[in-house]
């Protein structure tokens, strides 16, 4: 059996196109209105809980200039990549138990004593997954990235859009306002920065080459298993 | 065979490196792959809230402290300057373009129709909102008294402000024209519209980004296309700077 399933891979470096080219078009829309609110409105600086950093025009898109209208069209082109490709992700690992195999957690993955235990294993360079393909504290971020971070940037995403706030003006209300909305899809961003310095960080301390060419290729369980 | 789709997939990554960003972003099919998008963002937004559906309303102790001003704060003419020092009692609202009955409304005339009163959020396409409560005569009503005919797809906006030496200009399709909080709106929190914020008419487009709702307005048109009109993207926006014509996102 391969090690990753073929969707998982699609999606995977689908996603990651998707996010960087939302990421840098995000820090250009970031630039028109550098001040963050909690509530329904906000507009003036004096009332923000954060100013945020002109980002530079070498981490924008489009890349050294600040055009808000091309950011937009960029960022509103890929948000259909990604929320598609995040719904097809799911349905999919629901379909072929790719997350009950996989991905699931069990209590004791949760437990202090299981994740210190790991957290020793990682420091100490062992990352095997003791059978299964990822180990706890994988199948703990993987899950928390697939269900809490990646789908609040898109509710959060959908909290701002005026034209779709008559279809679901609730979800704005349960964010806190459009405002909050817009805080915290902020706010996530810098959460999804934070896994992908780390996921980075992994994949180039355990095996780079083995692991970027199983994301491409598949890779093998059975040989993994043998290692 | 699968080595040639794995170096194409390689290829297809590495393509999506800035140059190539750019490279997309100024070509046809990039432009087209934009303007698809937001035709989805469009489709989409108007399956799942209808037609009809209203923006959120507020209650009167949720509106902003004050109102923000953008874009043109006021008309640098003389004729406005006058204008506003005698309380726009000679402000004109031609209604005209595709219609059989074209009106000449004075503020009194707008002011005598009936009136719908409104506390909405209003956002700006940089990112901040303010709240404010609006007042005035349904854009239907003027639209039915004018008798707008069959073949009008769009309704523009002409308006007395410019920037960068351009008249400032807006449109929005039947579906908006007819939503019941469009309104040409002579009232913000129960006074007189500030002049920075478009005195002494604005149009509330409320499903919409803030640079649709037009200001200082003077004319309301309806048209069969966009093509002829300024650049022909459909605002002023639009045609100085690529924004989208649809500002539902």
């Amino acid at each position: 059996m391969k090690r990753h399933g073929l969707i998982t891979r699609l999606w995977h470096w689908l996603n990651a196109a998707a996010l960087i080219v939302l990421f840098m078009s995000g820090l250009n829309i970031s630039n028109a209105h550098r001040y963050l609110y909690w509530g329904d409105y906000g507009f003036d600086p004096a009332d923000a809980w954060m100013s945020v950093m002109r980002f530079p025009g070498w981490t924008t898109l489009p890349f050294g200039r600040y055009d808000l209208a091309a950011a937009r069209d960029w960022h509103s082109l890929a948000a259909w990549v990604f929320a598609l490709a995040l719904l097809v992700m799911w349905v999919t690992s629901l379909a072929n138990k790719h997350f009950t195999r996989d991905l699931k957690t069990s209590w004791h993955d949760w437990s202090p004593r299981s994740i210190a235990g790991e957290i020793r294993s990682h420091v100490a360079g062992r990352f095997e997954g003791h059978g299964a393909i990822y180990n706890g504290l994988q199948k703990m971020t993987y899950g928390i990235m697939l269900g809490i971070f990646l789908p609040m940037m898109v509710f959060t995403g959908l909290a701002i859009s005026p034209g779709f706030e008559p279809a679901a003006p609730w979800l704005v209300d349960l964010l806190g306002g459009r405002q909050s909305a817009r805080s915290l899809h902020f706010i996530f961003t810098w959460a999804i920065v934070a896994f992908f310095a780390v996921h980075i960080i992994m994949v180039i301390v355990s095996r780079p080459f083995k692991q970027v060419w199983d994301m491409i290729a598949g890779g093998s369980r059975e040989a993994d298993a043998n290692d | 065979m699968t080595d040639i789709k794995r170096r194409s997939l390689l290829a297809g990554l590495a393509a999506l490196g800035t140059g190539a960003c750019a490279k997309i972003a100024n070509s046809d099919t990039g432009q087209s792959l934009f303007d698809t998008a937001e035709d989805w963002h469009r489709m989409a937004q108007r399956t799942l809230a209808g037609r009809q559906r209203l923006a959120p309303e507020f209650a009167p102790e949720d509106r902003s402290p004050d109102f923000r001003g953008n874009g043109s704060l006021t008309v640098d003419t003389p004729e406005y300057r006058a204008q506003l020092a005698n309380g726009f009692a000679d402000w004109r609202l031609a209604v005209g373009g595709l219609v059989e009955a074209p009106l000449s409304l004075s503020m009194a005339d707008l002011r005598a129709l009936p009136q719908r009163t409104q506390i909405t959020r209003h956002d700006c396409v940089e990112g901040w909102s303010a709240i404010g409560e609006w007042t005035g005569p349904q854009l239907s009503n003027l639209l039915d008294q004018a008798r707008v005919r069959p073949e009008a797809n769009f309704i523009v906006f002409r308006c007395a402000d410019t920037l960068y030496g351009r008249d400032y200009y807006e449109s929005i399709d039947m579906i908006d024209a007819y939503h019941p909080q469009t309104i040409i709106a002579h009232l913000l929190n129960g006074e007189t519209i500030p002049e920075k914020n478009g005195a002494p008419l604005r149009m509330r487009i409320e499903r919409q980004l803030g640079y649709k709702h037009a200001k200082y307005l003077t004319g309301i048109e309806a048209v069969a296309s966009l093509d002829d009109i300024g650049d022909g993207k459909g605002g002023f926006w639009e045609d100085v700077g690529n924004y989208q014509w649809y500002a539902g996102m």
